[in-house]
């Protein structure tokens, strides 16, 4: 069979397009990195999604963290210290134990599904660790802008959109990018945890393993996957130094923070 | 374990509770915990001292200083479950290699033949025959010696960091006063480096923390193993104290235990950091 074949058969596999049966015995080296290749749809998927909502999220509970009113700022405080303080691992077989209780109360069944509860504890997962980044940049805005923002008579809403905000992100900017990474990486727990995989759909940590497994040789499928995995750590930090560009280009060239990539594996 | 134990069926309420919990697996299921924090209390030393050699290795001359950033990156880049998975298996075999290549000199046939690793049966570590105790010990130093890479790597990072981050000053003073560079390194840069390197290595230990429910994945029987065994429905025919799906409450009481345990650590390790901190020319140390 050629590669060409190998592609059209198992390029789209992991979202459950072309041939059913993974392959079983002779694997060739175009499978493996076909078929991890397709996996890495679903992380691709779970991390984009889960910053997308993240994100929004994060931004609520650093200004939770924030707020004066007692009964805004503890529940932000207790969210982030459950999130940040518990390995993910854990969190994703609570969840899935409370989704089927839920499935089974006949509430959201569709959330024992990782496609869909899974990205629900990684969007909370990614919003507590960012809410404690822009939180640490809100803390550290310059008086002397907030102060200018209120000699200039900006109040409320127009001084937090116009001045803080765009500083705030600006700071956080770069320990978000490291946060992406993580939860890029983080997104390999999917499948080793509650959650189950479904006609063998799985992400590319799941193939990996399928073949490591199948061929007793670990010493081709983890180095694809790593292959995979640094090539989009690369295009992250592309993609995030391109907004990082944006966000200080009022700056002299030499003031502009840099990006550094300083991964903290794990949550 | 009490005597009023002996026939489960009849008790209620608190007593079966009490004889609940202390049946034989949730004996086995506490002593899991201990299992978690030994590997700690081994990992924590065995990274640091992958750490310490890493940091060295990259600060060393050229074809070493490669050798160590290589480690140091090629850790970082890749999501840390692949390598537990991945060095499981290749310490394994690494180790199986040696040992055949060692006793077994006279065998001809390959190691890998299609999907199989195939050593000559003296060569199994550790042996077939071998006690049930021998086999646990044996996973749990593979697991041990990954994560030690594994957050050798990080640590690495961090020390090296540190390193630099030693004022310059210091470094020429001793060499003024006619230290060879071997001398100042190991009188004036290794004393003074941990207060630079300790915020790193607290925030380093709190990921080690929360890196322990892995050791599930490495076939270890740990608190998540347990947790899921005692957990899951127990129907009457095979246990004297059936119950309905569990697992919920005892991941919650995991949840629960990883967050006191991260709590009580970054207490003690803002100790730590104020004891560091006294007395130096920082902004932490000039109150």
């Amino acid at each position: 069979m050629s590669c060409a074949q190998t592609i059209m058969d198992y390029g789209l596999r992991a979202i459950g397009i072309g041939e059913r049966l993974l392959p079983r015995s002779d694997f060739t080296l175009c499978q493996q990195f076909t078929l991890i290749g397709s996996g890495l749809i679903w992380n691709v998927y779970f991390a984009v999604m889960a910053l997308a909502v993240g994100f929004f999220l994060a931004n609520a509970l650093a200004m939770g963290k924030a707020s004066p009113r007692w009964w805004v700022r503890k529940p932000s405080e207790w969210f982030v210290l459950v999130f940040r303080g518990s390995p993910l691992f854990i969190q994703f077989f609570l969840a899935y134990f409370i989704f089927l209780r839920m499935k089974q109360a006949g509430v959201l069944p569709f959330l024992t599904v990782a496609q869909w509860g899974a990205l629900v504890v990684l969007v909370l997962n990614t919003a507590a660790y960012s809410a404690e980044i822009f939180f640490g940049a809100l803390k550290s805005v310059p008086k002397g802008e907030v102060e200018a923002a209120e000699a200039y008579g900006m109040t409320g809403w127009a001084k937090f959109r116009r001045i803080i905000w765009p500083t705030q992100m600006r700071l956080a900017w770069p320990a978000y990018t490291n946060e992406a990474i993580f939860l890029f990486h983080a997104t390999t727990l999917v499948f080793f945890s509650g959650f189950p995989t479904w006609r063998q759909q799985g992400d590319a940590l799941y193939y990996a393993q399928y073949f490591a497994d199948k061929t007793f040789n670990p010493f081709v499928p983890y180095p694809i996957l790593a292959f995979y995995f640094v090539v989009l750590t690369l295009l992250i930090i592309g993609l995030f130094g391109l907004m990082n560009r944006r966000l200080n280009r009022h700056l002299p060239q030499a003031a502009r923070p840099k990006l550094r990539y300083r991964p903290q594996i794990i949550r | 374990m009490f005597e009023y134990c002996v026939d489960p069926s009849v008790l209620e309420g608190l007593r079966w509770a009490s004889c609940y919990l202390t049946t034989g697996k949730h004996f086995l299921f506490y002593w899991s915990f201990l299992t978690v924090l030994t590997l700690l209390a081994v990992t924590a030393p065995a990274a640091l001292a992958f750490g310490f050699g890493g940091a060295m290795l990259a600060r060393g001359p050229l074809p070493l200083s490669w050798l160590g950033k290589t480690y140091i990156m090629a850790v970082r880049g890749v999501p840390d479950i692949a390598f537990f998975l991945f060095f499981v298996i290749a310490l394994d075999q690494g180790i199986e290699y040696l040992r055949h290549v060692v006793v077994c000199p006279g065998w001809e046939d390959p190691i890998r033949q299609g999907n199989d690793f195939i050593v000559c049966s003296d060569a199994k570590t550790p042996n077939n025959s071998a006690p049930q105790l021998y086999h646990d010990v044996y996973g749990f130093f593979l697991a041990v010696f990954t994560y030690a890479i594994v957050f050798g790597a990080f640590a690495a990072n961090v020390l090296f960091g540190a390193m630099q981050a030693v004022p310059r000053a210091q470094i020429e003073t001793a060499e003024a006063f006619g230290m060879s560079p071997r001398q100042a390194f190991w009188r004036i840069t290794v004393p003074q480096m941990w207060v630079f390197a300790l915020p790193g290595l607290s925030n380093l230990w709190m990921v080690l923390i929360k890196a322990t429910p892995l050791l599930f994945l490495l076939g270890i029987e740990d608190i998540v193993y347990w947790a899921r065994e005692l957990g899951g429905t127990k129907q009457a025919k095979f246990t004297d104290y059936p119950h309905g799906d569990w697992r919920l409450w005892y991941f919650l009481f995991l949840l629960v235990f990883y967050l006191a345990f991260t709590k009580l650590s970054e207490a003690i390790l803002n100790r730590v950091m104020a004891r560091l901190t006294h007395g130096q020319g920082t902004l932490g140390g000039a109150v």
